[in-house]
């Protein structure tokens, strides 16, 4: 473990937690409309695994994605002013906090149906195989898209065909309000992949290093040719499903054991212990974060509103009721 | 078991032009084109490969492109529908072969979500430039699961293409302009289409992808159709011919965006139309046109647009029950004749 990216991790993990603080407050505000889906407790998922990825590589995300979007290199000011909506937002203010997406970043999106993540990643890594590229997908789903058929459909089709996908779970025991015991006969989630002849491996969310080093480890295998693999990382969400949403089905007493986890103080304790970390450095970078979201905050409200209703939706645009030429 | 395999079935022959083929002919060759004139084309569909097509759209492909570019894909509509749009995103020109529009109700979710709206949610920085190909309609005797059209759920969803060809000739053409147009099309086929012939050119210059056509001139009412309906249609006219009634057969061709100007064209020269529908009448691709048609061309109709479609039933599989469940050539012709004897 090297300073540098000790340093890394905590500016990461406060990236994450002060950017969705922020928004929920914002959301409170009226300045986000819709649904609002935040990370907190997750962050060491997305920042392990995505600190892990070359740049080069594809990544599918579901719609708690904004963490995920930052750690790709999305600028906290177009992920702040896509939830508000506003043209300078990663999408243009067409997409909004569920779809994310970023070209030039690889960051193929922010979907909100669960279980879409699969194909899309899947057929990413079909032609990344097929055009032998050497890059790899990253697709990202929680414990309650795993009961989908394109969970089962595409871990086929990957499996098959020896696809570049590292499928990524995020299992914070939750699909909205029904605990994983409820809907799923197999809990374990990366039990599920020796169905299709899928190496997998579970490991613990809450620990940045520990996603870090084996999303590395995995992300190797996965572009060695042999195929795709599940890392099935153990997590927890601090808030409710979304900003609608109370949590009021969790007991006190689980909230709070899992809060005794916190990925951030954890991680944070860890450095200091082992001195990646010098007295003082985490307060400077917190100061920092806090500037630079409060500077998103202030990019959104300042950029003005998307105005063109019919831009995109084609690219030869077309009059349902004309053909063009 | 792993079962080895005979080499025959996958190094059927590619067909070749003539001045007559049937659909699936025209569609073999057309296919060949796209695959060799762009390395990011390929097809992916189940049984388009090794067992050459369903209807043998893709016979002869696998032998010459191999498994990457000609991709026999598992029962799994909606995961490889949804592929093709995670190639599309990354430099693909995905062509999805969905064995028969029936199947395509498992597949709604990555069409309507994905392929549809990927453009516009992600404010125009990713396109789906992907070709979604699937054969409905009434065959014989296939039963209600298997039966269906699906116009209307598509021409609903803003940001797909939708063809509907109906002649071998339109089968080529069509196809290849979807192949390469930058947005997703739709091609909706007959299932009982491909084996139809039909006259063709491998050369001759197409129309542009959504245009309709005028397939018969007329002065007394035009007739509206669109795949297997245009041929329905057509005979209907023949014998109307033969009572002195001169009708206008046109053929849509494309039902997103549909050819409103050629259709007012027609219904100022003849004052009265009747759509010809294999779906069912409520809320079906007729009812758009026709509420369309009447708030356009009022002034120039002599009565309210008039719509012969399928009975309000699921398909029956008794072959007789079948026949009268959708519009055949008999009663075109006399609704035409009772509307004009009025």
């Amino acid at each position: 473990m090297n300073r540098e990216l000790a340093k890394q991790f905590i500016s990461d993990l406060l990236l994450a937690r002060t950017f969705e603080q922020e928004a929920a407050g914002q959301y409170g505000e009226g300045k986000i409309g819709g649904f609002l889906h935040l990370y907190p407790g997750e962050e060491a998922v997305a920042v392990g695994s995505l600190r892990a990825a070359d740049p080069g590589d594809y990544v599918v995300t579901p719609y708690r994605e904004h963490v995920h979007a930052l750690m790709r290199g999305i600028s906290p000011n177009a992920v702040m002013a896509e939830l508000f909506g506003r043209s300078g937002g990663c999408s243009g203010g067409y997409g909004g906090s569920m779809h994310l997406f970023d070209r030039e970043k690889r960051f193929l999106g922010g979907y909100a149906i669960v279980g879409e993540t699969f194909p899309v990643a899947t057929g990413a890594a079909y032609w990344l195989k097929m055009s032998e590229q050497p890059d790899a997908v990253l697709c990202y789903f929680g414990d309650g898209a795993a009961n989908q058929g394109t969970f089962h459909e595409s871990l086929n089709m990957a499996a098959l065909w020896k696809l570049p996908v590292l499928f990524i779970c995020e299992n914070n025991h939750y699909q909205i309000g029904t605990e994983i015991h409820r809907h799923s006969a197999v809990t374990e989630i990366h039990k599920r992949a020796c169905a299709y002849g899928i190496d997998s491996r579970r490991v613990d969310g809450m620990d940045v290093l520990a996603v870090y080093d084996a999303t590395r480890e995995v992300l190797h295998h996965v572009r060695s040719g042999t195929g795709p693999f599940l890392l099935e990382c153990e997590t927890y969400r601090f808030r409710g499903h979304s900003m609608a949403d109370a949590g009021a089905y969790r007991s006190a007493l689980e909230v709070a054991e899992f809060k005794a986890r916190d990925p951030l103080p954890m991680f944070r304790q860890r450095a200091e212990r082992e001195g990646w970390l010098e007295a003082g450095e985490y307060e400077r970078v917190e100061q920092k974060i806090i500037a630079l979201v409060d500077d998103a905050v202030a990019f959104a409200d300042a950029s003005p509103a998307p105005e063109d209703l019919c831009k995109n939706i084609y690219v030869q645009p077309i009059d349902p009721y004309k053909a063009p030429s | 078991m792993k079962r080895k395999h005979s080499d025959s079935a996958g190094s059927v022959a590619i067909s070749t032009p003539a001045d007559e083929l049937m659909v699936w002919q025209a569609l073999n060759i057309a296919h060949d084109k796209v695959l060799a004139a762009d390395d990011s084309v390929f097809v992916i569909g189940e049984d388009v490969g090794f067992y050459g097509g369903s209807y043998r759209v893709t016979q002869g492909l696998y032998a010459k492109y191999g498994e990457w570019r000609v991709r026999d894909a598992p029962i799994s509509e909606g995961s490889y529908t949804g592929l093709g749009v995670g190639a599309a995103l990354v430099g693909a020109r995905p062509i999805v072969e969905i064995m028969t529009v029936n199947f395509a109700l498992l597949a709604l979710d990555s069409i309507v979500n994905l392929v549809a709206k990927m453009r516009y949610m992600s404010g125009g920085q990713f396109t789906v430039p992907m070709v979604i190909r699937m054969p409905g309609g009434v065959a014989k005797q296939l039963a209600a699961q298997h039966s269906q059209r699906l116009e209307h759920t598509m021409m609903n969803v803003p940001g797909l293409r939708i063809a509907v060809p109906s002649t071998p000739q339109d089968s080529y053409w069509q196809f290849i302009q979807a192949v390469q147009a930058d947005d997703p099309v739709i091609v909706l086929e007959h299932e009982l289409l491909y084996f139809s012939k039909g006259p063709f050119d491998v050369d001759a210059a197409p129309p542009p992808l959504h245009w309709a056509r005028v397939c018969r001139e007329g002065t007394d009412i035009t007739l509206i159709a669109w795949s297997r309906m245009v041929e329905v249609t057509l005979a209907a006219a023949e014998q109307l011919a033969g009572d002195g009634i001169s009708a206008e057969v046109i053929d849509l061709r494309s039902l997103r965006p549909i050819d409103m100007d050629t259709l007012q064209a027609s219904l100022a020269k003849t004052h009265r139309a009747i759509i010809v529908e294999e779906d069912c009448r409520f809320a079906g691709v007729g009812a758009e046109i026709a509420a369309e048609l009447g708030d356009r061309g009022f002034f120039d109709l002599e009565m309210p647009v008039k719509r012969i479609a399928a009975a309000d039933v699921p398909t029956p599989y008794n072959a007789a029950l079948e026949v009268i469940s959708i519009p055949r050539v008999d009663n075109v012709v006399q609704t035409v004749r009772d509307l004009l004897a009025r």
